[in-house]
C-alpha cells in the first residue's frame, strides 16, 4: 500500500450551495448502515433516483459552499464513496462531514474555483501535485497537496484502518 | 496585544497539561464519548473491525438509543438490539433503554453525566449542547467515536472562536431560541464553521439555563464546532442539583477574538426560520402578516423539550383548543421532564387542548416517526432544523421557532407571533 500516485479522472456531477447530510442520505433510509445499500439513496433528496444512475463510478461530484452542513452521520459520506463517486470537490465543507470524509477515506477537495466546473466536464485530479484539471474547459487549479499520512488514510481506506496497519505496526 | 484565553483554549490548555492556541492540532483523552442508536452501530462495527475487544474506558462511553426508539420497525429494533448487546457485553453503565431513556443532549446534564469544563466528543451534531454549561462539546462520526472506544482518545484542533457579547434582557414572551434564531440569520449557516462560539457579557446572567442549552445546540446550525457560555451563578446552582460542585469560569477579558457580534437581549424579537435554512429568519410578528398556515406544530426536541419550555407552551394552551386543522405533538425531553409535566399539571393541559403527548424520542425532529409530513403539507416545529425534507415528504415544509411562537400558532392554525400579556 501507499506510494502509489493518486488520481482521479471522470465527469462531474454539479450541485449547489448548502447541500445538507438530510439531502445526501434522508434520515428514513438510515435503519441501515449498510454501504451497499445507502448509496442507492445517495443525494436522494437533491436529486432523485441519483444513488441508482449506472455512471457513477469513478465520477466526481462538484459542490458549492458549506457541503455537508447538518447531521453529523458517517452514513453521508459512507453513502457517496459507497456509490463509486471518485472525490468530491467543493468550495467549503461543513466542519463534521470533512472530518468524516477523511476518516472513511473518502478524497475531498476545497477549491474556491469549484463555480467553474458544470455537469458532464471531464475533470482530472492528480492529488499528488494537488492539481484539478477540467479538460472539457481546458482549466486548471492547484489545492494544498494532501499530507502523506492524509493519502495513506485513503489508500487504507479510512482512519482506522490506517491506524491499525501502520500506527500499531510502529508499537507507537 | 491580547494575551488572554478563550474558554475554549482554557479547555483544550487543561487537557493538554500546557498553553495551547487556535490552529493546534491535539491527541486528548476525552471525558465523555457519546452515541446513538444510528451512529454508535457503525462505531462498534468499525471497532471491531480495527480488532478491538474491551473499550478503552467502559465509564466514559455513553449510548442512548433515542432516534428511532420507541422501536418504530423491525431494522430499527435490530440497530437498538446491536447496541443494547454491545453495551451488556461491555459493561456500559449509562445505556438508556425505553422507559428509562430520555433524548441523549437533554438527559446527559441533567443526569450529571457532562459538567462544565469537560472534554465531550459525541457522534451527534448536537452534541455542542453541552456548551450551556461550560463544556467544549463537539459533533464528530462513528469512526472518531471508534477511536475513542479504541484508545479513549479523539484528535482536535484547537478552533479559534467568535465572541457573541450579550447585554440587556429578554422582552416577554421571548427566550433561547429566539436568541439564536437571530444570531443564526446574522452569522449565515457556515458563519461559524470551524469555530467555537463563545457567549460573554453582562446579558448572559439573565439567560436562563435552558435557554442556554437551546443556545448552545443549535450552535452547529450556524457551522459551529462549539458554543460555549460561562460557569456562572446559575451553572453552578444547576451543577450543584445534580450534587457537583464546579467553580466560576469564563473567556478572559482580552482575548484575541475572531470575531465580535453585540446582541443586546431586548431588541430580539419571537423569531421564526423559513424553510429551508434556519439562517432564514424573520419576525414572528412579519411572519403573522403573511398568514402561513400549518398543519402541524412540533414542541419538543433536544433544542426545546426542556420544562421550561414546556410550561410555556402550557401557558399558552391551557383553556384553549388546538385549531382542527392541526395536529400538536408535544414531546418531553426526559422521563424526569415528562414526570414534571404530568406533577406539574401542564401533561393535563395538553391532553385538553387536544394535543398528542408523547414519550421522548427524537422521532418527529427528523421525519423518523411519531409526526411525518405528507405532501405538501407545513409544520412549525421548535426543533432544531428546516431542511429539505427533513420532517418527511420531500415536498413538506417545516418552519421553526420557540415554543411560545408554536403554541399561539397551534390555537390559531397559522404561524402566530406571541400576544401582548401572553
Amino acid at each position: 500500500m501507499s506510494n502509489t500516485t493518486m488520481k482521479r479522472k471522470g465527469s462531474c456531477f454539479v450541485f449547489g450551495d448548502n447541500v445538507n447530510t438530510d439531502e445526501i442520505i434522508p434520515a428514513r433510509y438510515l435503519s441501515t448502515s449498510d454501504p451497499a445499500e445507502l448509496a442507492l439513496y445517495c443525494m436522494e433528496d437533491a436529486r432523485s433516483g441519483f444513488g441508482r444512475r449506472d455512471d457513477l463510478s469513478g465520477s466526481i461530484m462538484i459542490a458549492g459552499e458549506n457541503f455537508g452542513c447538518g447531521s453529523s452521520r458517517e452514513h453521508a459520506p459512507i453513502s457517496i464513496k459507497a456509490s463509486g463517486i471518485g472525490c468530491v470537490i467543493a468550495k467549503s465543507f461543513a466542519r463534521i462531514f470533512l472530518r468524516n470524509s477523511f476518516n472513511i477515506g473518502l478524497p475531498i477537495i476545497e477549491l474556491p474555483e469549484a463555480d467553474q466546473f458544470g455537469e458532464g466536464d471531464e475533470v482530472e485530479i492528480d492529488f499528488d501535485r494537488g492539481l484539478v484539471r477540467n479538460l472539457t474547459k481546458n482549466k486548471e487549479f492547484t489545492f494544498n497537496p494532501y499530507p502523506e499520512f492524509l493519502k495513506k488514510v485513503i489508500d487504507y481506506g479510512g482512519w482506522l484502518s490506517y491506524a491499525k496497519a501502520e500506527l500499531m505496526k510502529e508499537g507507537a | 496585544m491580547a494575551t488572554g484565553q478563550s474558554m475554549s483554549e482554557k479547555i483544550f490548555s487543561r487537557k493538554a497539561d500546557r498553553r495551547v492556541s487556535p490552529g493546534e492540532y491535539l491527541m486528548l483523552d476525552v471525558d465523555v464519548a457519546l452515541g446513538n442508536d444510528i451512529t454508535a452501530p457503525v462505531a462498534i462495527n468499525e471497532f471491531r473491525k480495527a480488532g478491538g475487544k474491551n473499550l478503552r474506558y467502559p465509564d466514559r462511553v455513553v449510548l442512548v438509543p433515542d432516534h428511532f426508539a420507541p422501536n418504530k420497525d423491525i431494522k430499527s429494533a435490530q440497530q437498538v438490539k446491536l447496541v443494547r448487546d454491545f453495551a451488556n457485553e461491555q459493561g456500559v453503565k449509562h445505556f438508556f433503554e425505553v422507559g428509562r431513556m430520555g433524548i441523549e443532549h437533554v438527559i446527559l446534564p441533567e443526569m450529571g453525566i457532562v459538567k462544565s469544563g469537560d472534554l465531550v466528543v459525541g457522534a451527534d451534531s448536537h452534541t455542542c449542547t453541552y456548551g450551556a454549561l461550560g463544556a467544549f462539546a463537539t459533533g464528530v462520526g462513528s469512526t472518531d467515536l471508534a477511536g475513542v472506544y479504541l484508545t479513549g482518545k479523539a484528535w482536535f484542533k484547537v478552533p479559534s472562536a467568535i465572541q457573541v457579547r450579550l447585554t440587556g434582557k429578554f422582552r416577554k414572551g421571548v427566550a433561547g431560541k429566539d436568541l439564536v434564531l437571530y444570531l443564526i440569520h446574522i452569522l449565515g449557516v457556515d458563519g461559524a464553521n470551524y469555530r467555537a462560539m463563545e457567549f460573554t457579557g453582562p446579558g448572559v446572567a439573565n439567560v436562563s439555563m435552558d435557554s442556554r442549552f437551546t443556545v448552545s445546540n443549535m450552535a452547529i446550525e450556524a457551522g459551529g464546532k462549539a458554543g460555549l457560555f460561562p460557569v456562572d451563578d446559575i451553572t453552578i446552582a444547576y451543577e450543584a442539583e445534580r450534587g457537583i460542585k464546579v467553580e466560576p469560569f469564563a473567556a478572559d477579558e482580552d482575548v484575541a477574538w475572531e470575531r465580535s457580534i453585540d446582541i443586546d437581549l431586548s431588541d430580539v424579537p419571537p423569531m421564526v426560520a423559513y424553510p429551508f435554512l434556519p439562517s432564514n429568519g424573520k419576525s414572528a410578528a412579519e411572519a403573522e402578516k403573511e398568514k402561513v398556515k400549518i398543519d402541524q406544530v412540533v414542541i419538543g426536541s433536544c433544542t426545546n423539550g426542556r420544562i421550561e419550555d414546556l410550561r410555556v407552551a402550557a401557558e399558552i394552551l391551557k383553556g384553549k383548543k388546538v385549531a382542527p386543522s392541526v395536529r400538536c405533538i408535544i414531546f418531553p425531553g426526559s422521563q424526569k421532564i415528562y414526570r414534571q409535566a404530568v406533577e406539574e399539571g401542564l401533561a393535563s393541559i395538553f391532553v385538553d387542548a387536544e394535543c398528542a403527548f408523547s414519550t421522548p424520542t427524537c422521532g418527529p425532529c427528523l421525519g423518523g416517526h411519531m409526526g411525518i409530513l405528507a405532501e405538501d403539507e407545513v409544520a412549525l416545529s421548535t426543533t432544531n432544523r428546516n431542511f429539505v425534507g427533513r420532517m418527511g415528504h420531500l415536498k413538506s415544509k417545516v418552519y421553526l421557532a420557540g415554543p411560545a411562537v408554536a403554541a399561539h400558532s397551534a390555537i390559531t392554525g397559522y404561524i402566530t407571533d406571541i400576544r401582548e400579556g401572553a
